[in-house]
């Protein structure tokens, strides 16, 4: 398999990204810069966080603009697997490649720490490989994670099992004090209506080892070579 | 030729002391213009030309076979081996804190992460050291608060981490808050960086942001005291940082470093062009000629002094081959930043600035670089801190009443509401989070090899005794380090102080770099570069000039404190130390010689309600070997957990341990009774004192350790066991305590009550 993860002026998780994708996961990762009309050759995408273009106006949504988007939404329509992380997911939202919004944290600070979250659905590209229920530790590290969205939205979504993970505590309890950033419903991450677009605010790549005190992230690129291999085999 | 325009005349004033101006005229030969009186100003300010502490400096070991580049540079350098190096340099941003506290403390992080940038190193790790008043004082709240939204806003976005530091509150800093950034860099030691300019006809390459009218004369306004009066218009000598271009600006010049076409560089900081070509210049003993039209500018019509004195953020000066100019400008184009050739080298030593066919300024490079060096008068205060009123008989206090204040204490209570803010694991190298003895990084070019840092600052033992709290400070990171099993490789210091022109606050100065020096050499590790930030008093509101002197009040000024930063390196970083307990059913031992004072402890100021004494003796020797013991018994796996008794003693240790290991322990105290092979002794329960450690291991563990230490000659002994859900403390005669049970709950409950 072939990953590209986007770079932004301002993305700083993207090394970090190829890193747990090359190193650890054996993968062949390239580098897609921003400006890139094209993005052919390239099996699954990966916005990584950061602050793009210094999450001026508003987080994600100048990057949103970027030229390499309009490569990405095709991609995206065809049926290609595209995961945001963090910066990464606000820019999805904002590019309406996923829906709803992400606000400032109830607290409204910059939040870096471990969280749990459960996986609510199994039909994504993220996670083919992760029974629903699968409680993963992974870090957060953001000030915009508090996710919104409009009643009818909110009603698709859950309809749809697009909701793709919750935070939840230890034991994989969605209770009030193990949400850190006041999403709605507790939504950490969602799907587009395919499954293949997926975007969370935890930072898999931060939990892709055991020396970074999880190796739970690890378990959601294993997801994308499951789906993309099922994908490939003939029916 | 074209001649200097204006000529410079008898009337113009640098603002430096009188000595200073006649320095200058002696070294030109004639009096400088406007433009070249302001450059002086800026140049040879306390900030830049470090006149009063250069000398002193000099008596700092800065020497070791692992030292690649030493003080004087952007940044010190140590290889750290596997054909790596790392930068490292700590830098006070206290001024600008004070007036705008959270562009005061971005742009310090900024200007740190350049500092190491500039020598070829890739920015992998941040630690603050912070100083306010006490948190119940509404401005200091609100200094505390922006200053860590500062530091939070800027290195998160720029991707590097902030993975450690300290935050200490006293009344001392409520007009002086001090804020130190210590920033450390990754770089191949074959292309370790340099900032000498060289090759005749080589380009000078402007890169980054563009430049305003922000900040100019920043580095003078530092080097005063700061006045109240004044604030709303020292706002303007504050910069304003961008991290968005800040990251850029790492990025784009790591890749022009990479193409390996670049001769010299150097960031701009303080002193803005000014400084960056002045030292480039007079490092290579060649001259620039500098043509101020070609200055990418944010706004027009902006005066030669300003174009050359402003401290306009994200900005670096290269030196490289005029034909690969525009390949490496390309680089920084590519990445959305301004990159133009602003000049040349020149044979002849001297700095010409030119502005629409002028000559502005004509200059020796080493004139400006080179700041006459003062050696003032020290003179020992009639009374130290420590001995204005030493208590003769201490108060009976209820041990575990005063356990808890000290856990709520801001010093020992858990910075986890800070270091949320932080980003601490962007750039995926941190193995051990903030709240450790130290962080651990791992670095990812050459495993298993770790960096451990350690930030550490105790101004209570330097009021004291500056010359005993300085070493103990330094004895302290040693120690931090140790508990994760790391060697020390080097060491950068802040030095923070009244105003050296007073010769009380330079004896204690010169104490303090005597002590460091005496740890460092002690330890064998090298100072390898550092800031000195004098004028660190306020000058009591409305009355800022000299003739006030006398009248100023003694309690406005600060405690001595220098703050320590060290870097050390983890053999094998796969199997991190823990610093709490671990398991139930471990032996807890107590390691070391140090026997703990409560002069100067965190005891006496909270209970006592003063400094009450020296702190206690250093004990180099002993300590040093303490540290190394505990750094080789970390590193061959002897030991569960290991934790240093510092601030609040045994008692807060035991405390620690038990709080971040979520796990009980039953602990006798040792008594003054027992001999050498048993545990240290006698022993204050808060006593504070160099050397000690508390430390945790299986039964069956214990005779290799004891082995171990007795090849080290420590002593060592168990104290009690890990387990349960209490912490149970049986006293024996003559430690004074009373015996007591206190569940870790309520341990926790204090020591996580900061509110921030």
């Amino acid at each position: 398999m072939r990953w590209g993860v986007v770079v932004f002026p301002g993305s700083n998780c993207d090394q970090d990204c190829m890193h747990a994708l090359r190193s650890v996961m054996g993968q062949s990762v390239d580098a897609v810069w921003h400006e890139e009309r094209s993005v052919a050759g390239l099996d699954v995408l990966v916005l990584p966080g950061g602050f793009s273009y210094g999450d001026y106006l508003r987080a994600g949504a100048i990057a949103a603009t970027a030229p390499v988007m309009s490569a990405i939404r095709d991609f995206a329509e065809a049926g290609r697997p595209v995961l945001g992380v963090c910066n990464g997911f606000q820019i999805l939202t904002e590019a309406r490649l996923l829906p709803g919004t992400l606000v400032r944290n109830a607290r409204l600070r910059f939040r870096c720490r471990p969280v749990w979250v459960r996986v609510e659905s199994s039909d994504t590209s993220f996670t083919a490989a992760l029974p629903e229920g699968t409680v993963l530790q992974m870090p957060i590290a953001h000030a915009e994670g508090g996710y919104r969205a409009s009643a009818d939205e909110l009603n698709a979504l859950r309809a749809a099992g697009r909701v793709v993970f919750r935070y939840c505590d230890r034991e994989g309890r969605v209770l009030a004090e193990a949400n850190p950033n006041g999403s709605v419903d507790a939504i950490a991450g969602v799907a587009n209506a395919r499954g293949n677009v997926v975007g969370l605010m935890p930072h898999p790549e931060r939990a892709s080892e055991g020396l970074l005190a999880s190796s739970d992230g690890r378990r959601i690129f294993e997801s994308a070579l499951a789906s993309l291999a099922a994908r490939a085999e003939p029916v | 030729m074209r001649t200097l325009a204006p000529e410079g005349t008898a009337t113009v004033r640098t603002g430096l002391p009188a000595g200073d101006e006649h320095e200058i005229v002696r070294r030109l030969g004639r009096h400088p213009n406007m433009v070249e009186a302001r450059m002086f100003g800026v140049m040879w300010s306390e900030h830049c030309g470090y006149k009063h502490s250069r000398h002193t400096l000099r008596r700092l070991p800065s020497g070791s076979p692992r030292v690649l580049s030493g003080p004087g540079g952007n940044a010190g350098v140590v290889s750290i081996g596997a054909g790596w190096a790392v930068a490292f340099k700590m830098e006070s941003h206290n001024h600008p804190s004070a007036v705008d506290p959270y562009n005061g403390a971005a742009t310090g992080v900024g200007g740190i992460i350049r500092d190491v940038l500039a020598m070829g190193a890739r920015p992998i790790a941040l630690l603050d050291s912070l100083r306010f008043g006490p948190l119940d004082d509404r401005r200091s709240r609100q200094l505390a608060g922006g200053v860590v939204a500062g530091i939070a806003g800027y290195g998160n976005a720029i991707g590097v981490p902030t993975v450690g530091g300290e935050l200490l509150v006293d009344a001392c800093y409520r007009d002086n808050p001090l804020v130190n950034v210590a920033c450390l860099g990754l770089v191949r030691a074959d292309r370790v960086a340099t900032a000498a300019a060289q090759g005749v006809g080589n380009a000078v390459l402007y890169a980054g942001a563009r430049t305003g009218r922000d900040g100019i004369g920043g580095a003078a306004f530092a080097s005063t005291e700061l006045d109240e009066s004044r604030e709303r218009t020292d706002r303007a000598s504050v910069q304003i940082g961008d991290p968005f271009t800040g990251k850029l600006l790492i990025e784009a010049t790591l890749e022009a470093l990479e193409s390996g076409a670049i001769v010299a560089i150097q960031d701009m900081g303080a002193g803005g062009i000014t400084c960056a070509a002045s030292e480039m210049a007079a490092r290579g003993g060649v001259g620039m000629a500098i043509d101020l039209d070609r200055v990418p500018l944010r706004e027009a019509h902006m005066r030669p002094e300003e174009i050359l004195l402003s401290e306009s953020q994200e900005r670096m000066l290269l030196v490289l081959r005029s034909d690969d100019a525009p390949r490496v400008a390309g680089i920084y184009r590519r990445w959305g930043l301004s990159a133009e050739v602003i000049g040349h080298v020149t044979a002849e030593p001297r700095l010409v600035a030119t502005l629409a066919g002028q000559i502005v300024a004509d200059l020796p490079p080493d004139a400006l670089a080179d700041a006459p060096a003062y050696v003032p008068e020290p003179r020992r205060p009639r009374v130290l801190n420590g001995e204005e009123r030493r208590p003769t008989a201490r108060a009976a206090v209820d041990p575990l009443d005063a356990l808890l204040r000290m856990l709520r204490h801001p010093d020992i209570a858990s910075k986890r509401e800070i270091f949320e803010q932080y980003d601490h694991m962007v750039g995926i190298r941190t193995v051990t989070v903030p709240g450790a003895d130290a962080a651990v990084l791992r670095v990812l070019e050459a495993p298993p090899l770790g960096l451990a840092l350690a930030a550490d600052g105790n101004a209570r033992w330097c009021a004291g005794d500056p010359r005993r709290g300085a070493a103990l400070i330094v004895m302290e990171a040693a120690a931090n380090l140790a508990c994760v099993g790391a060697e020390p490789l080097a060491v950068t210091d802040c030095l923070n102080f009244g105003s050296p022109e007073r010769p009380e606050v330079f004896w204690t100065f010169r104490e303090a770099v005597d002590g460091i020096a005496d740890a460092c050499r002690s330890l064998g590790v090298p100072v390898i570069g550092g800031n000195v930030s004098f004028y660190n008093e306020a000058a009591a509101a409305g009355n800022g000039s000299a003739a006030a002197e006398g009248a100023r009040d003694p309690a406005r000024a600060i405690h001595p404190t220098p703050i320590i930063g060290m870097v050390g390196l983890v053999e094998d970083v796969s199997r991190p130390t823990r610093s709490g307990f671990l398991n139930e059913g471990d032996l807890i031992v107590l390691i070391g010689s140090g026997s703990g004072s409560l002069g100067a402890s965190l005891h006496d100021v909270l209970i006592e309600g003063n400094i009450g004494g020296p702190p206690a003796d250093p004990a180099l020797g002993d300590t040093t070997r303490a540290i190394q013991l505990v750094c080789r018994a970390v590193r061959a796996r002897l030991v569960r957990s290991a934790h240093d008794v510092s601030d609040g003693g045994l008692a807060v240790a035991l405390a620690e341990a038990c709080i971040m290991g979520g796990i009980g322990a039953s602990v006798t105290l040792p008594s003054a009774t027992q001999d050498h092979s048993g545990p240290p002794a006698p022993l204050d329960w808060f006593g504070e004192g160099p050397g000690l450690f508390l430390v945790s291991l299986p039964a069956e563990g214990l005779p290799a350790l004891e082995a171990l230490a007795a090849e080290h000659g420590v002593p060592c002994g168990a104290i009690g066991t890990v387990g349960g859900a209490s912490l149970s403390v049986l006293a024996s005669a003559p430690t004074g305590v009373d015996s007591f049970t206190v569940e870790v709950r309520v341990l926790r409950q204090a020591w996580d009550s900061l509110e921030f």
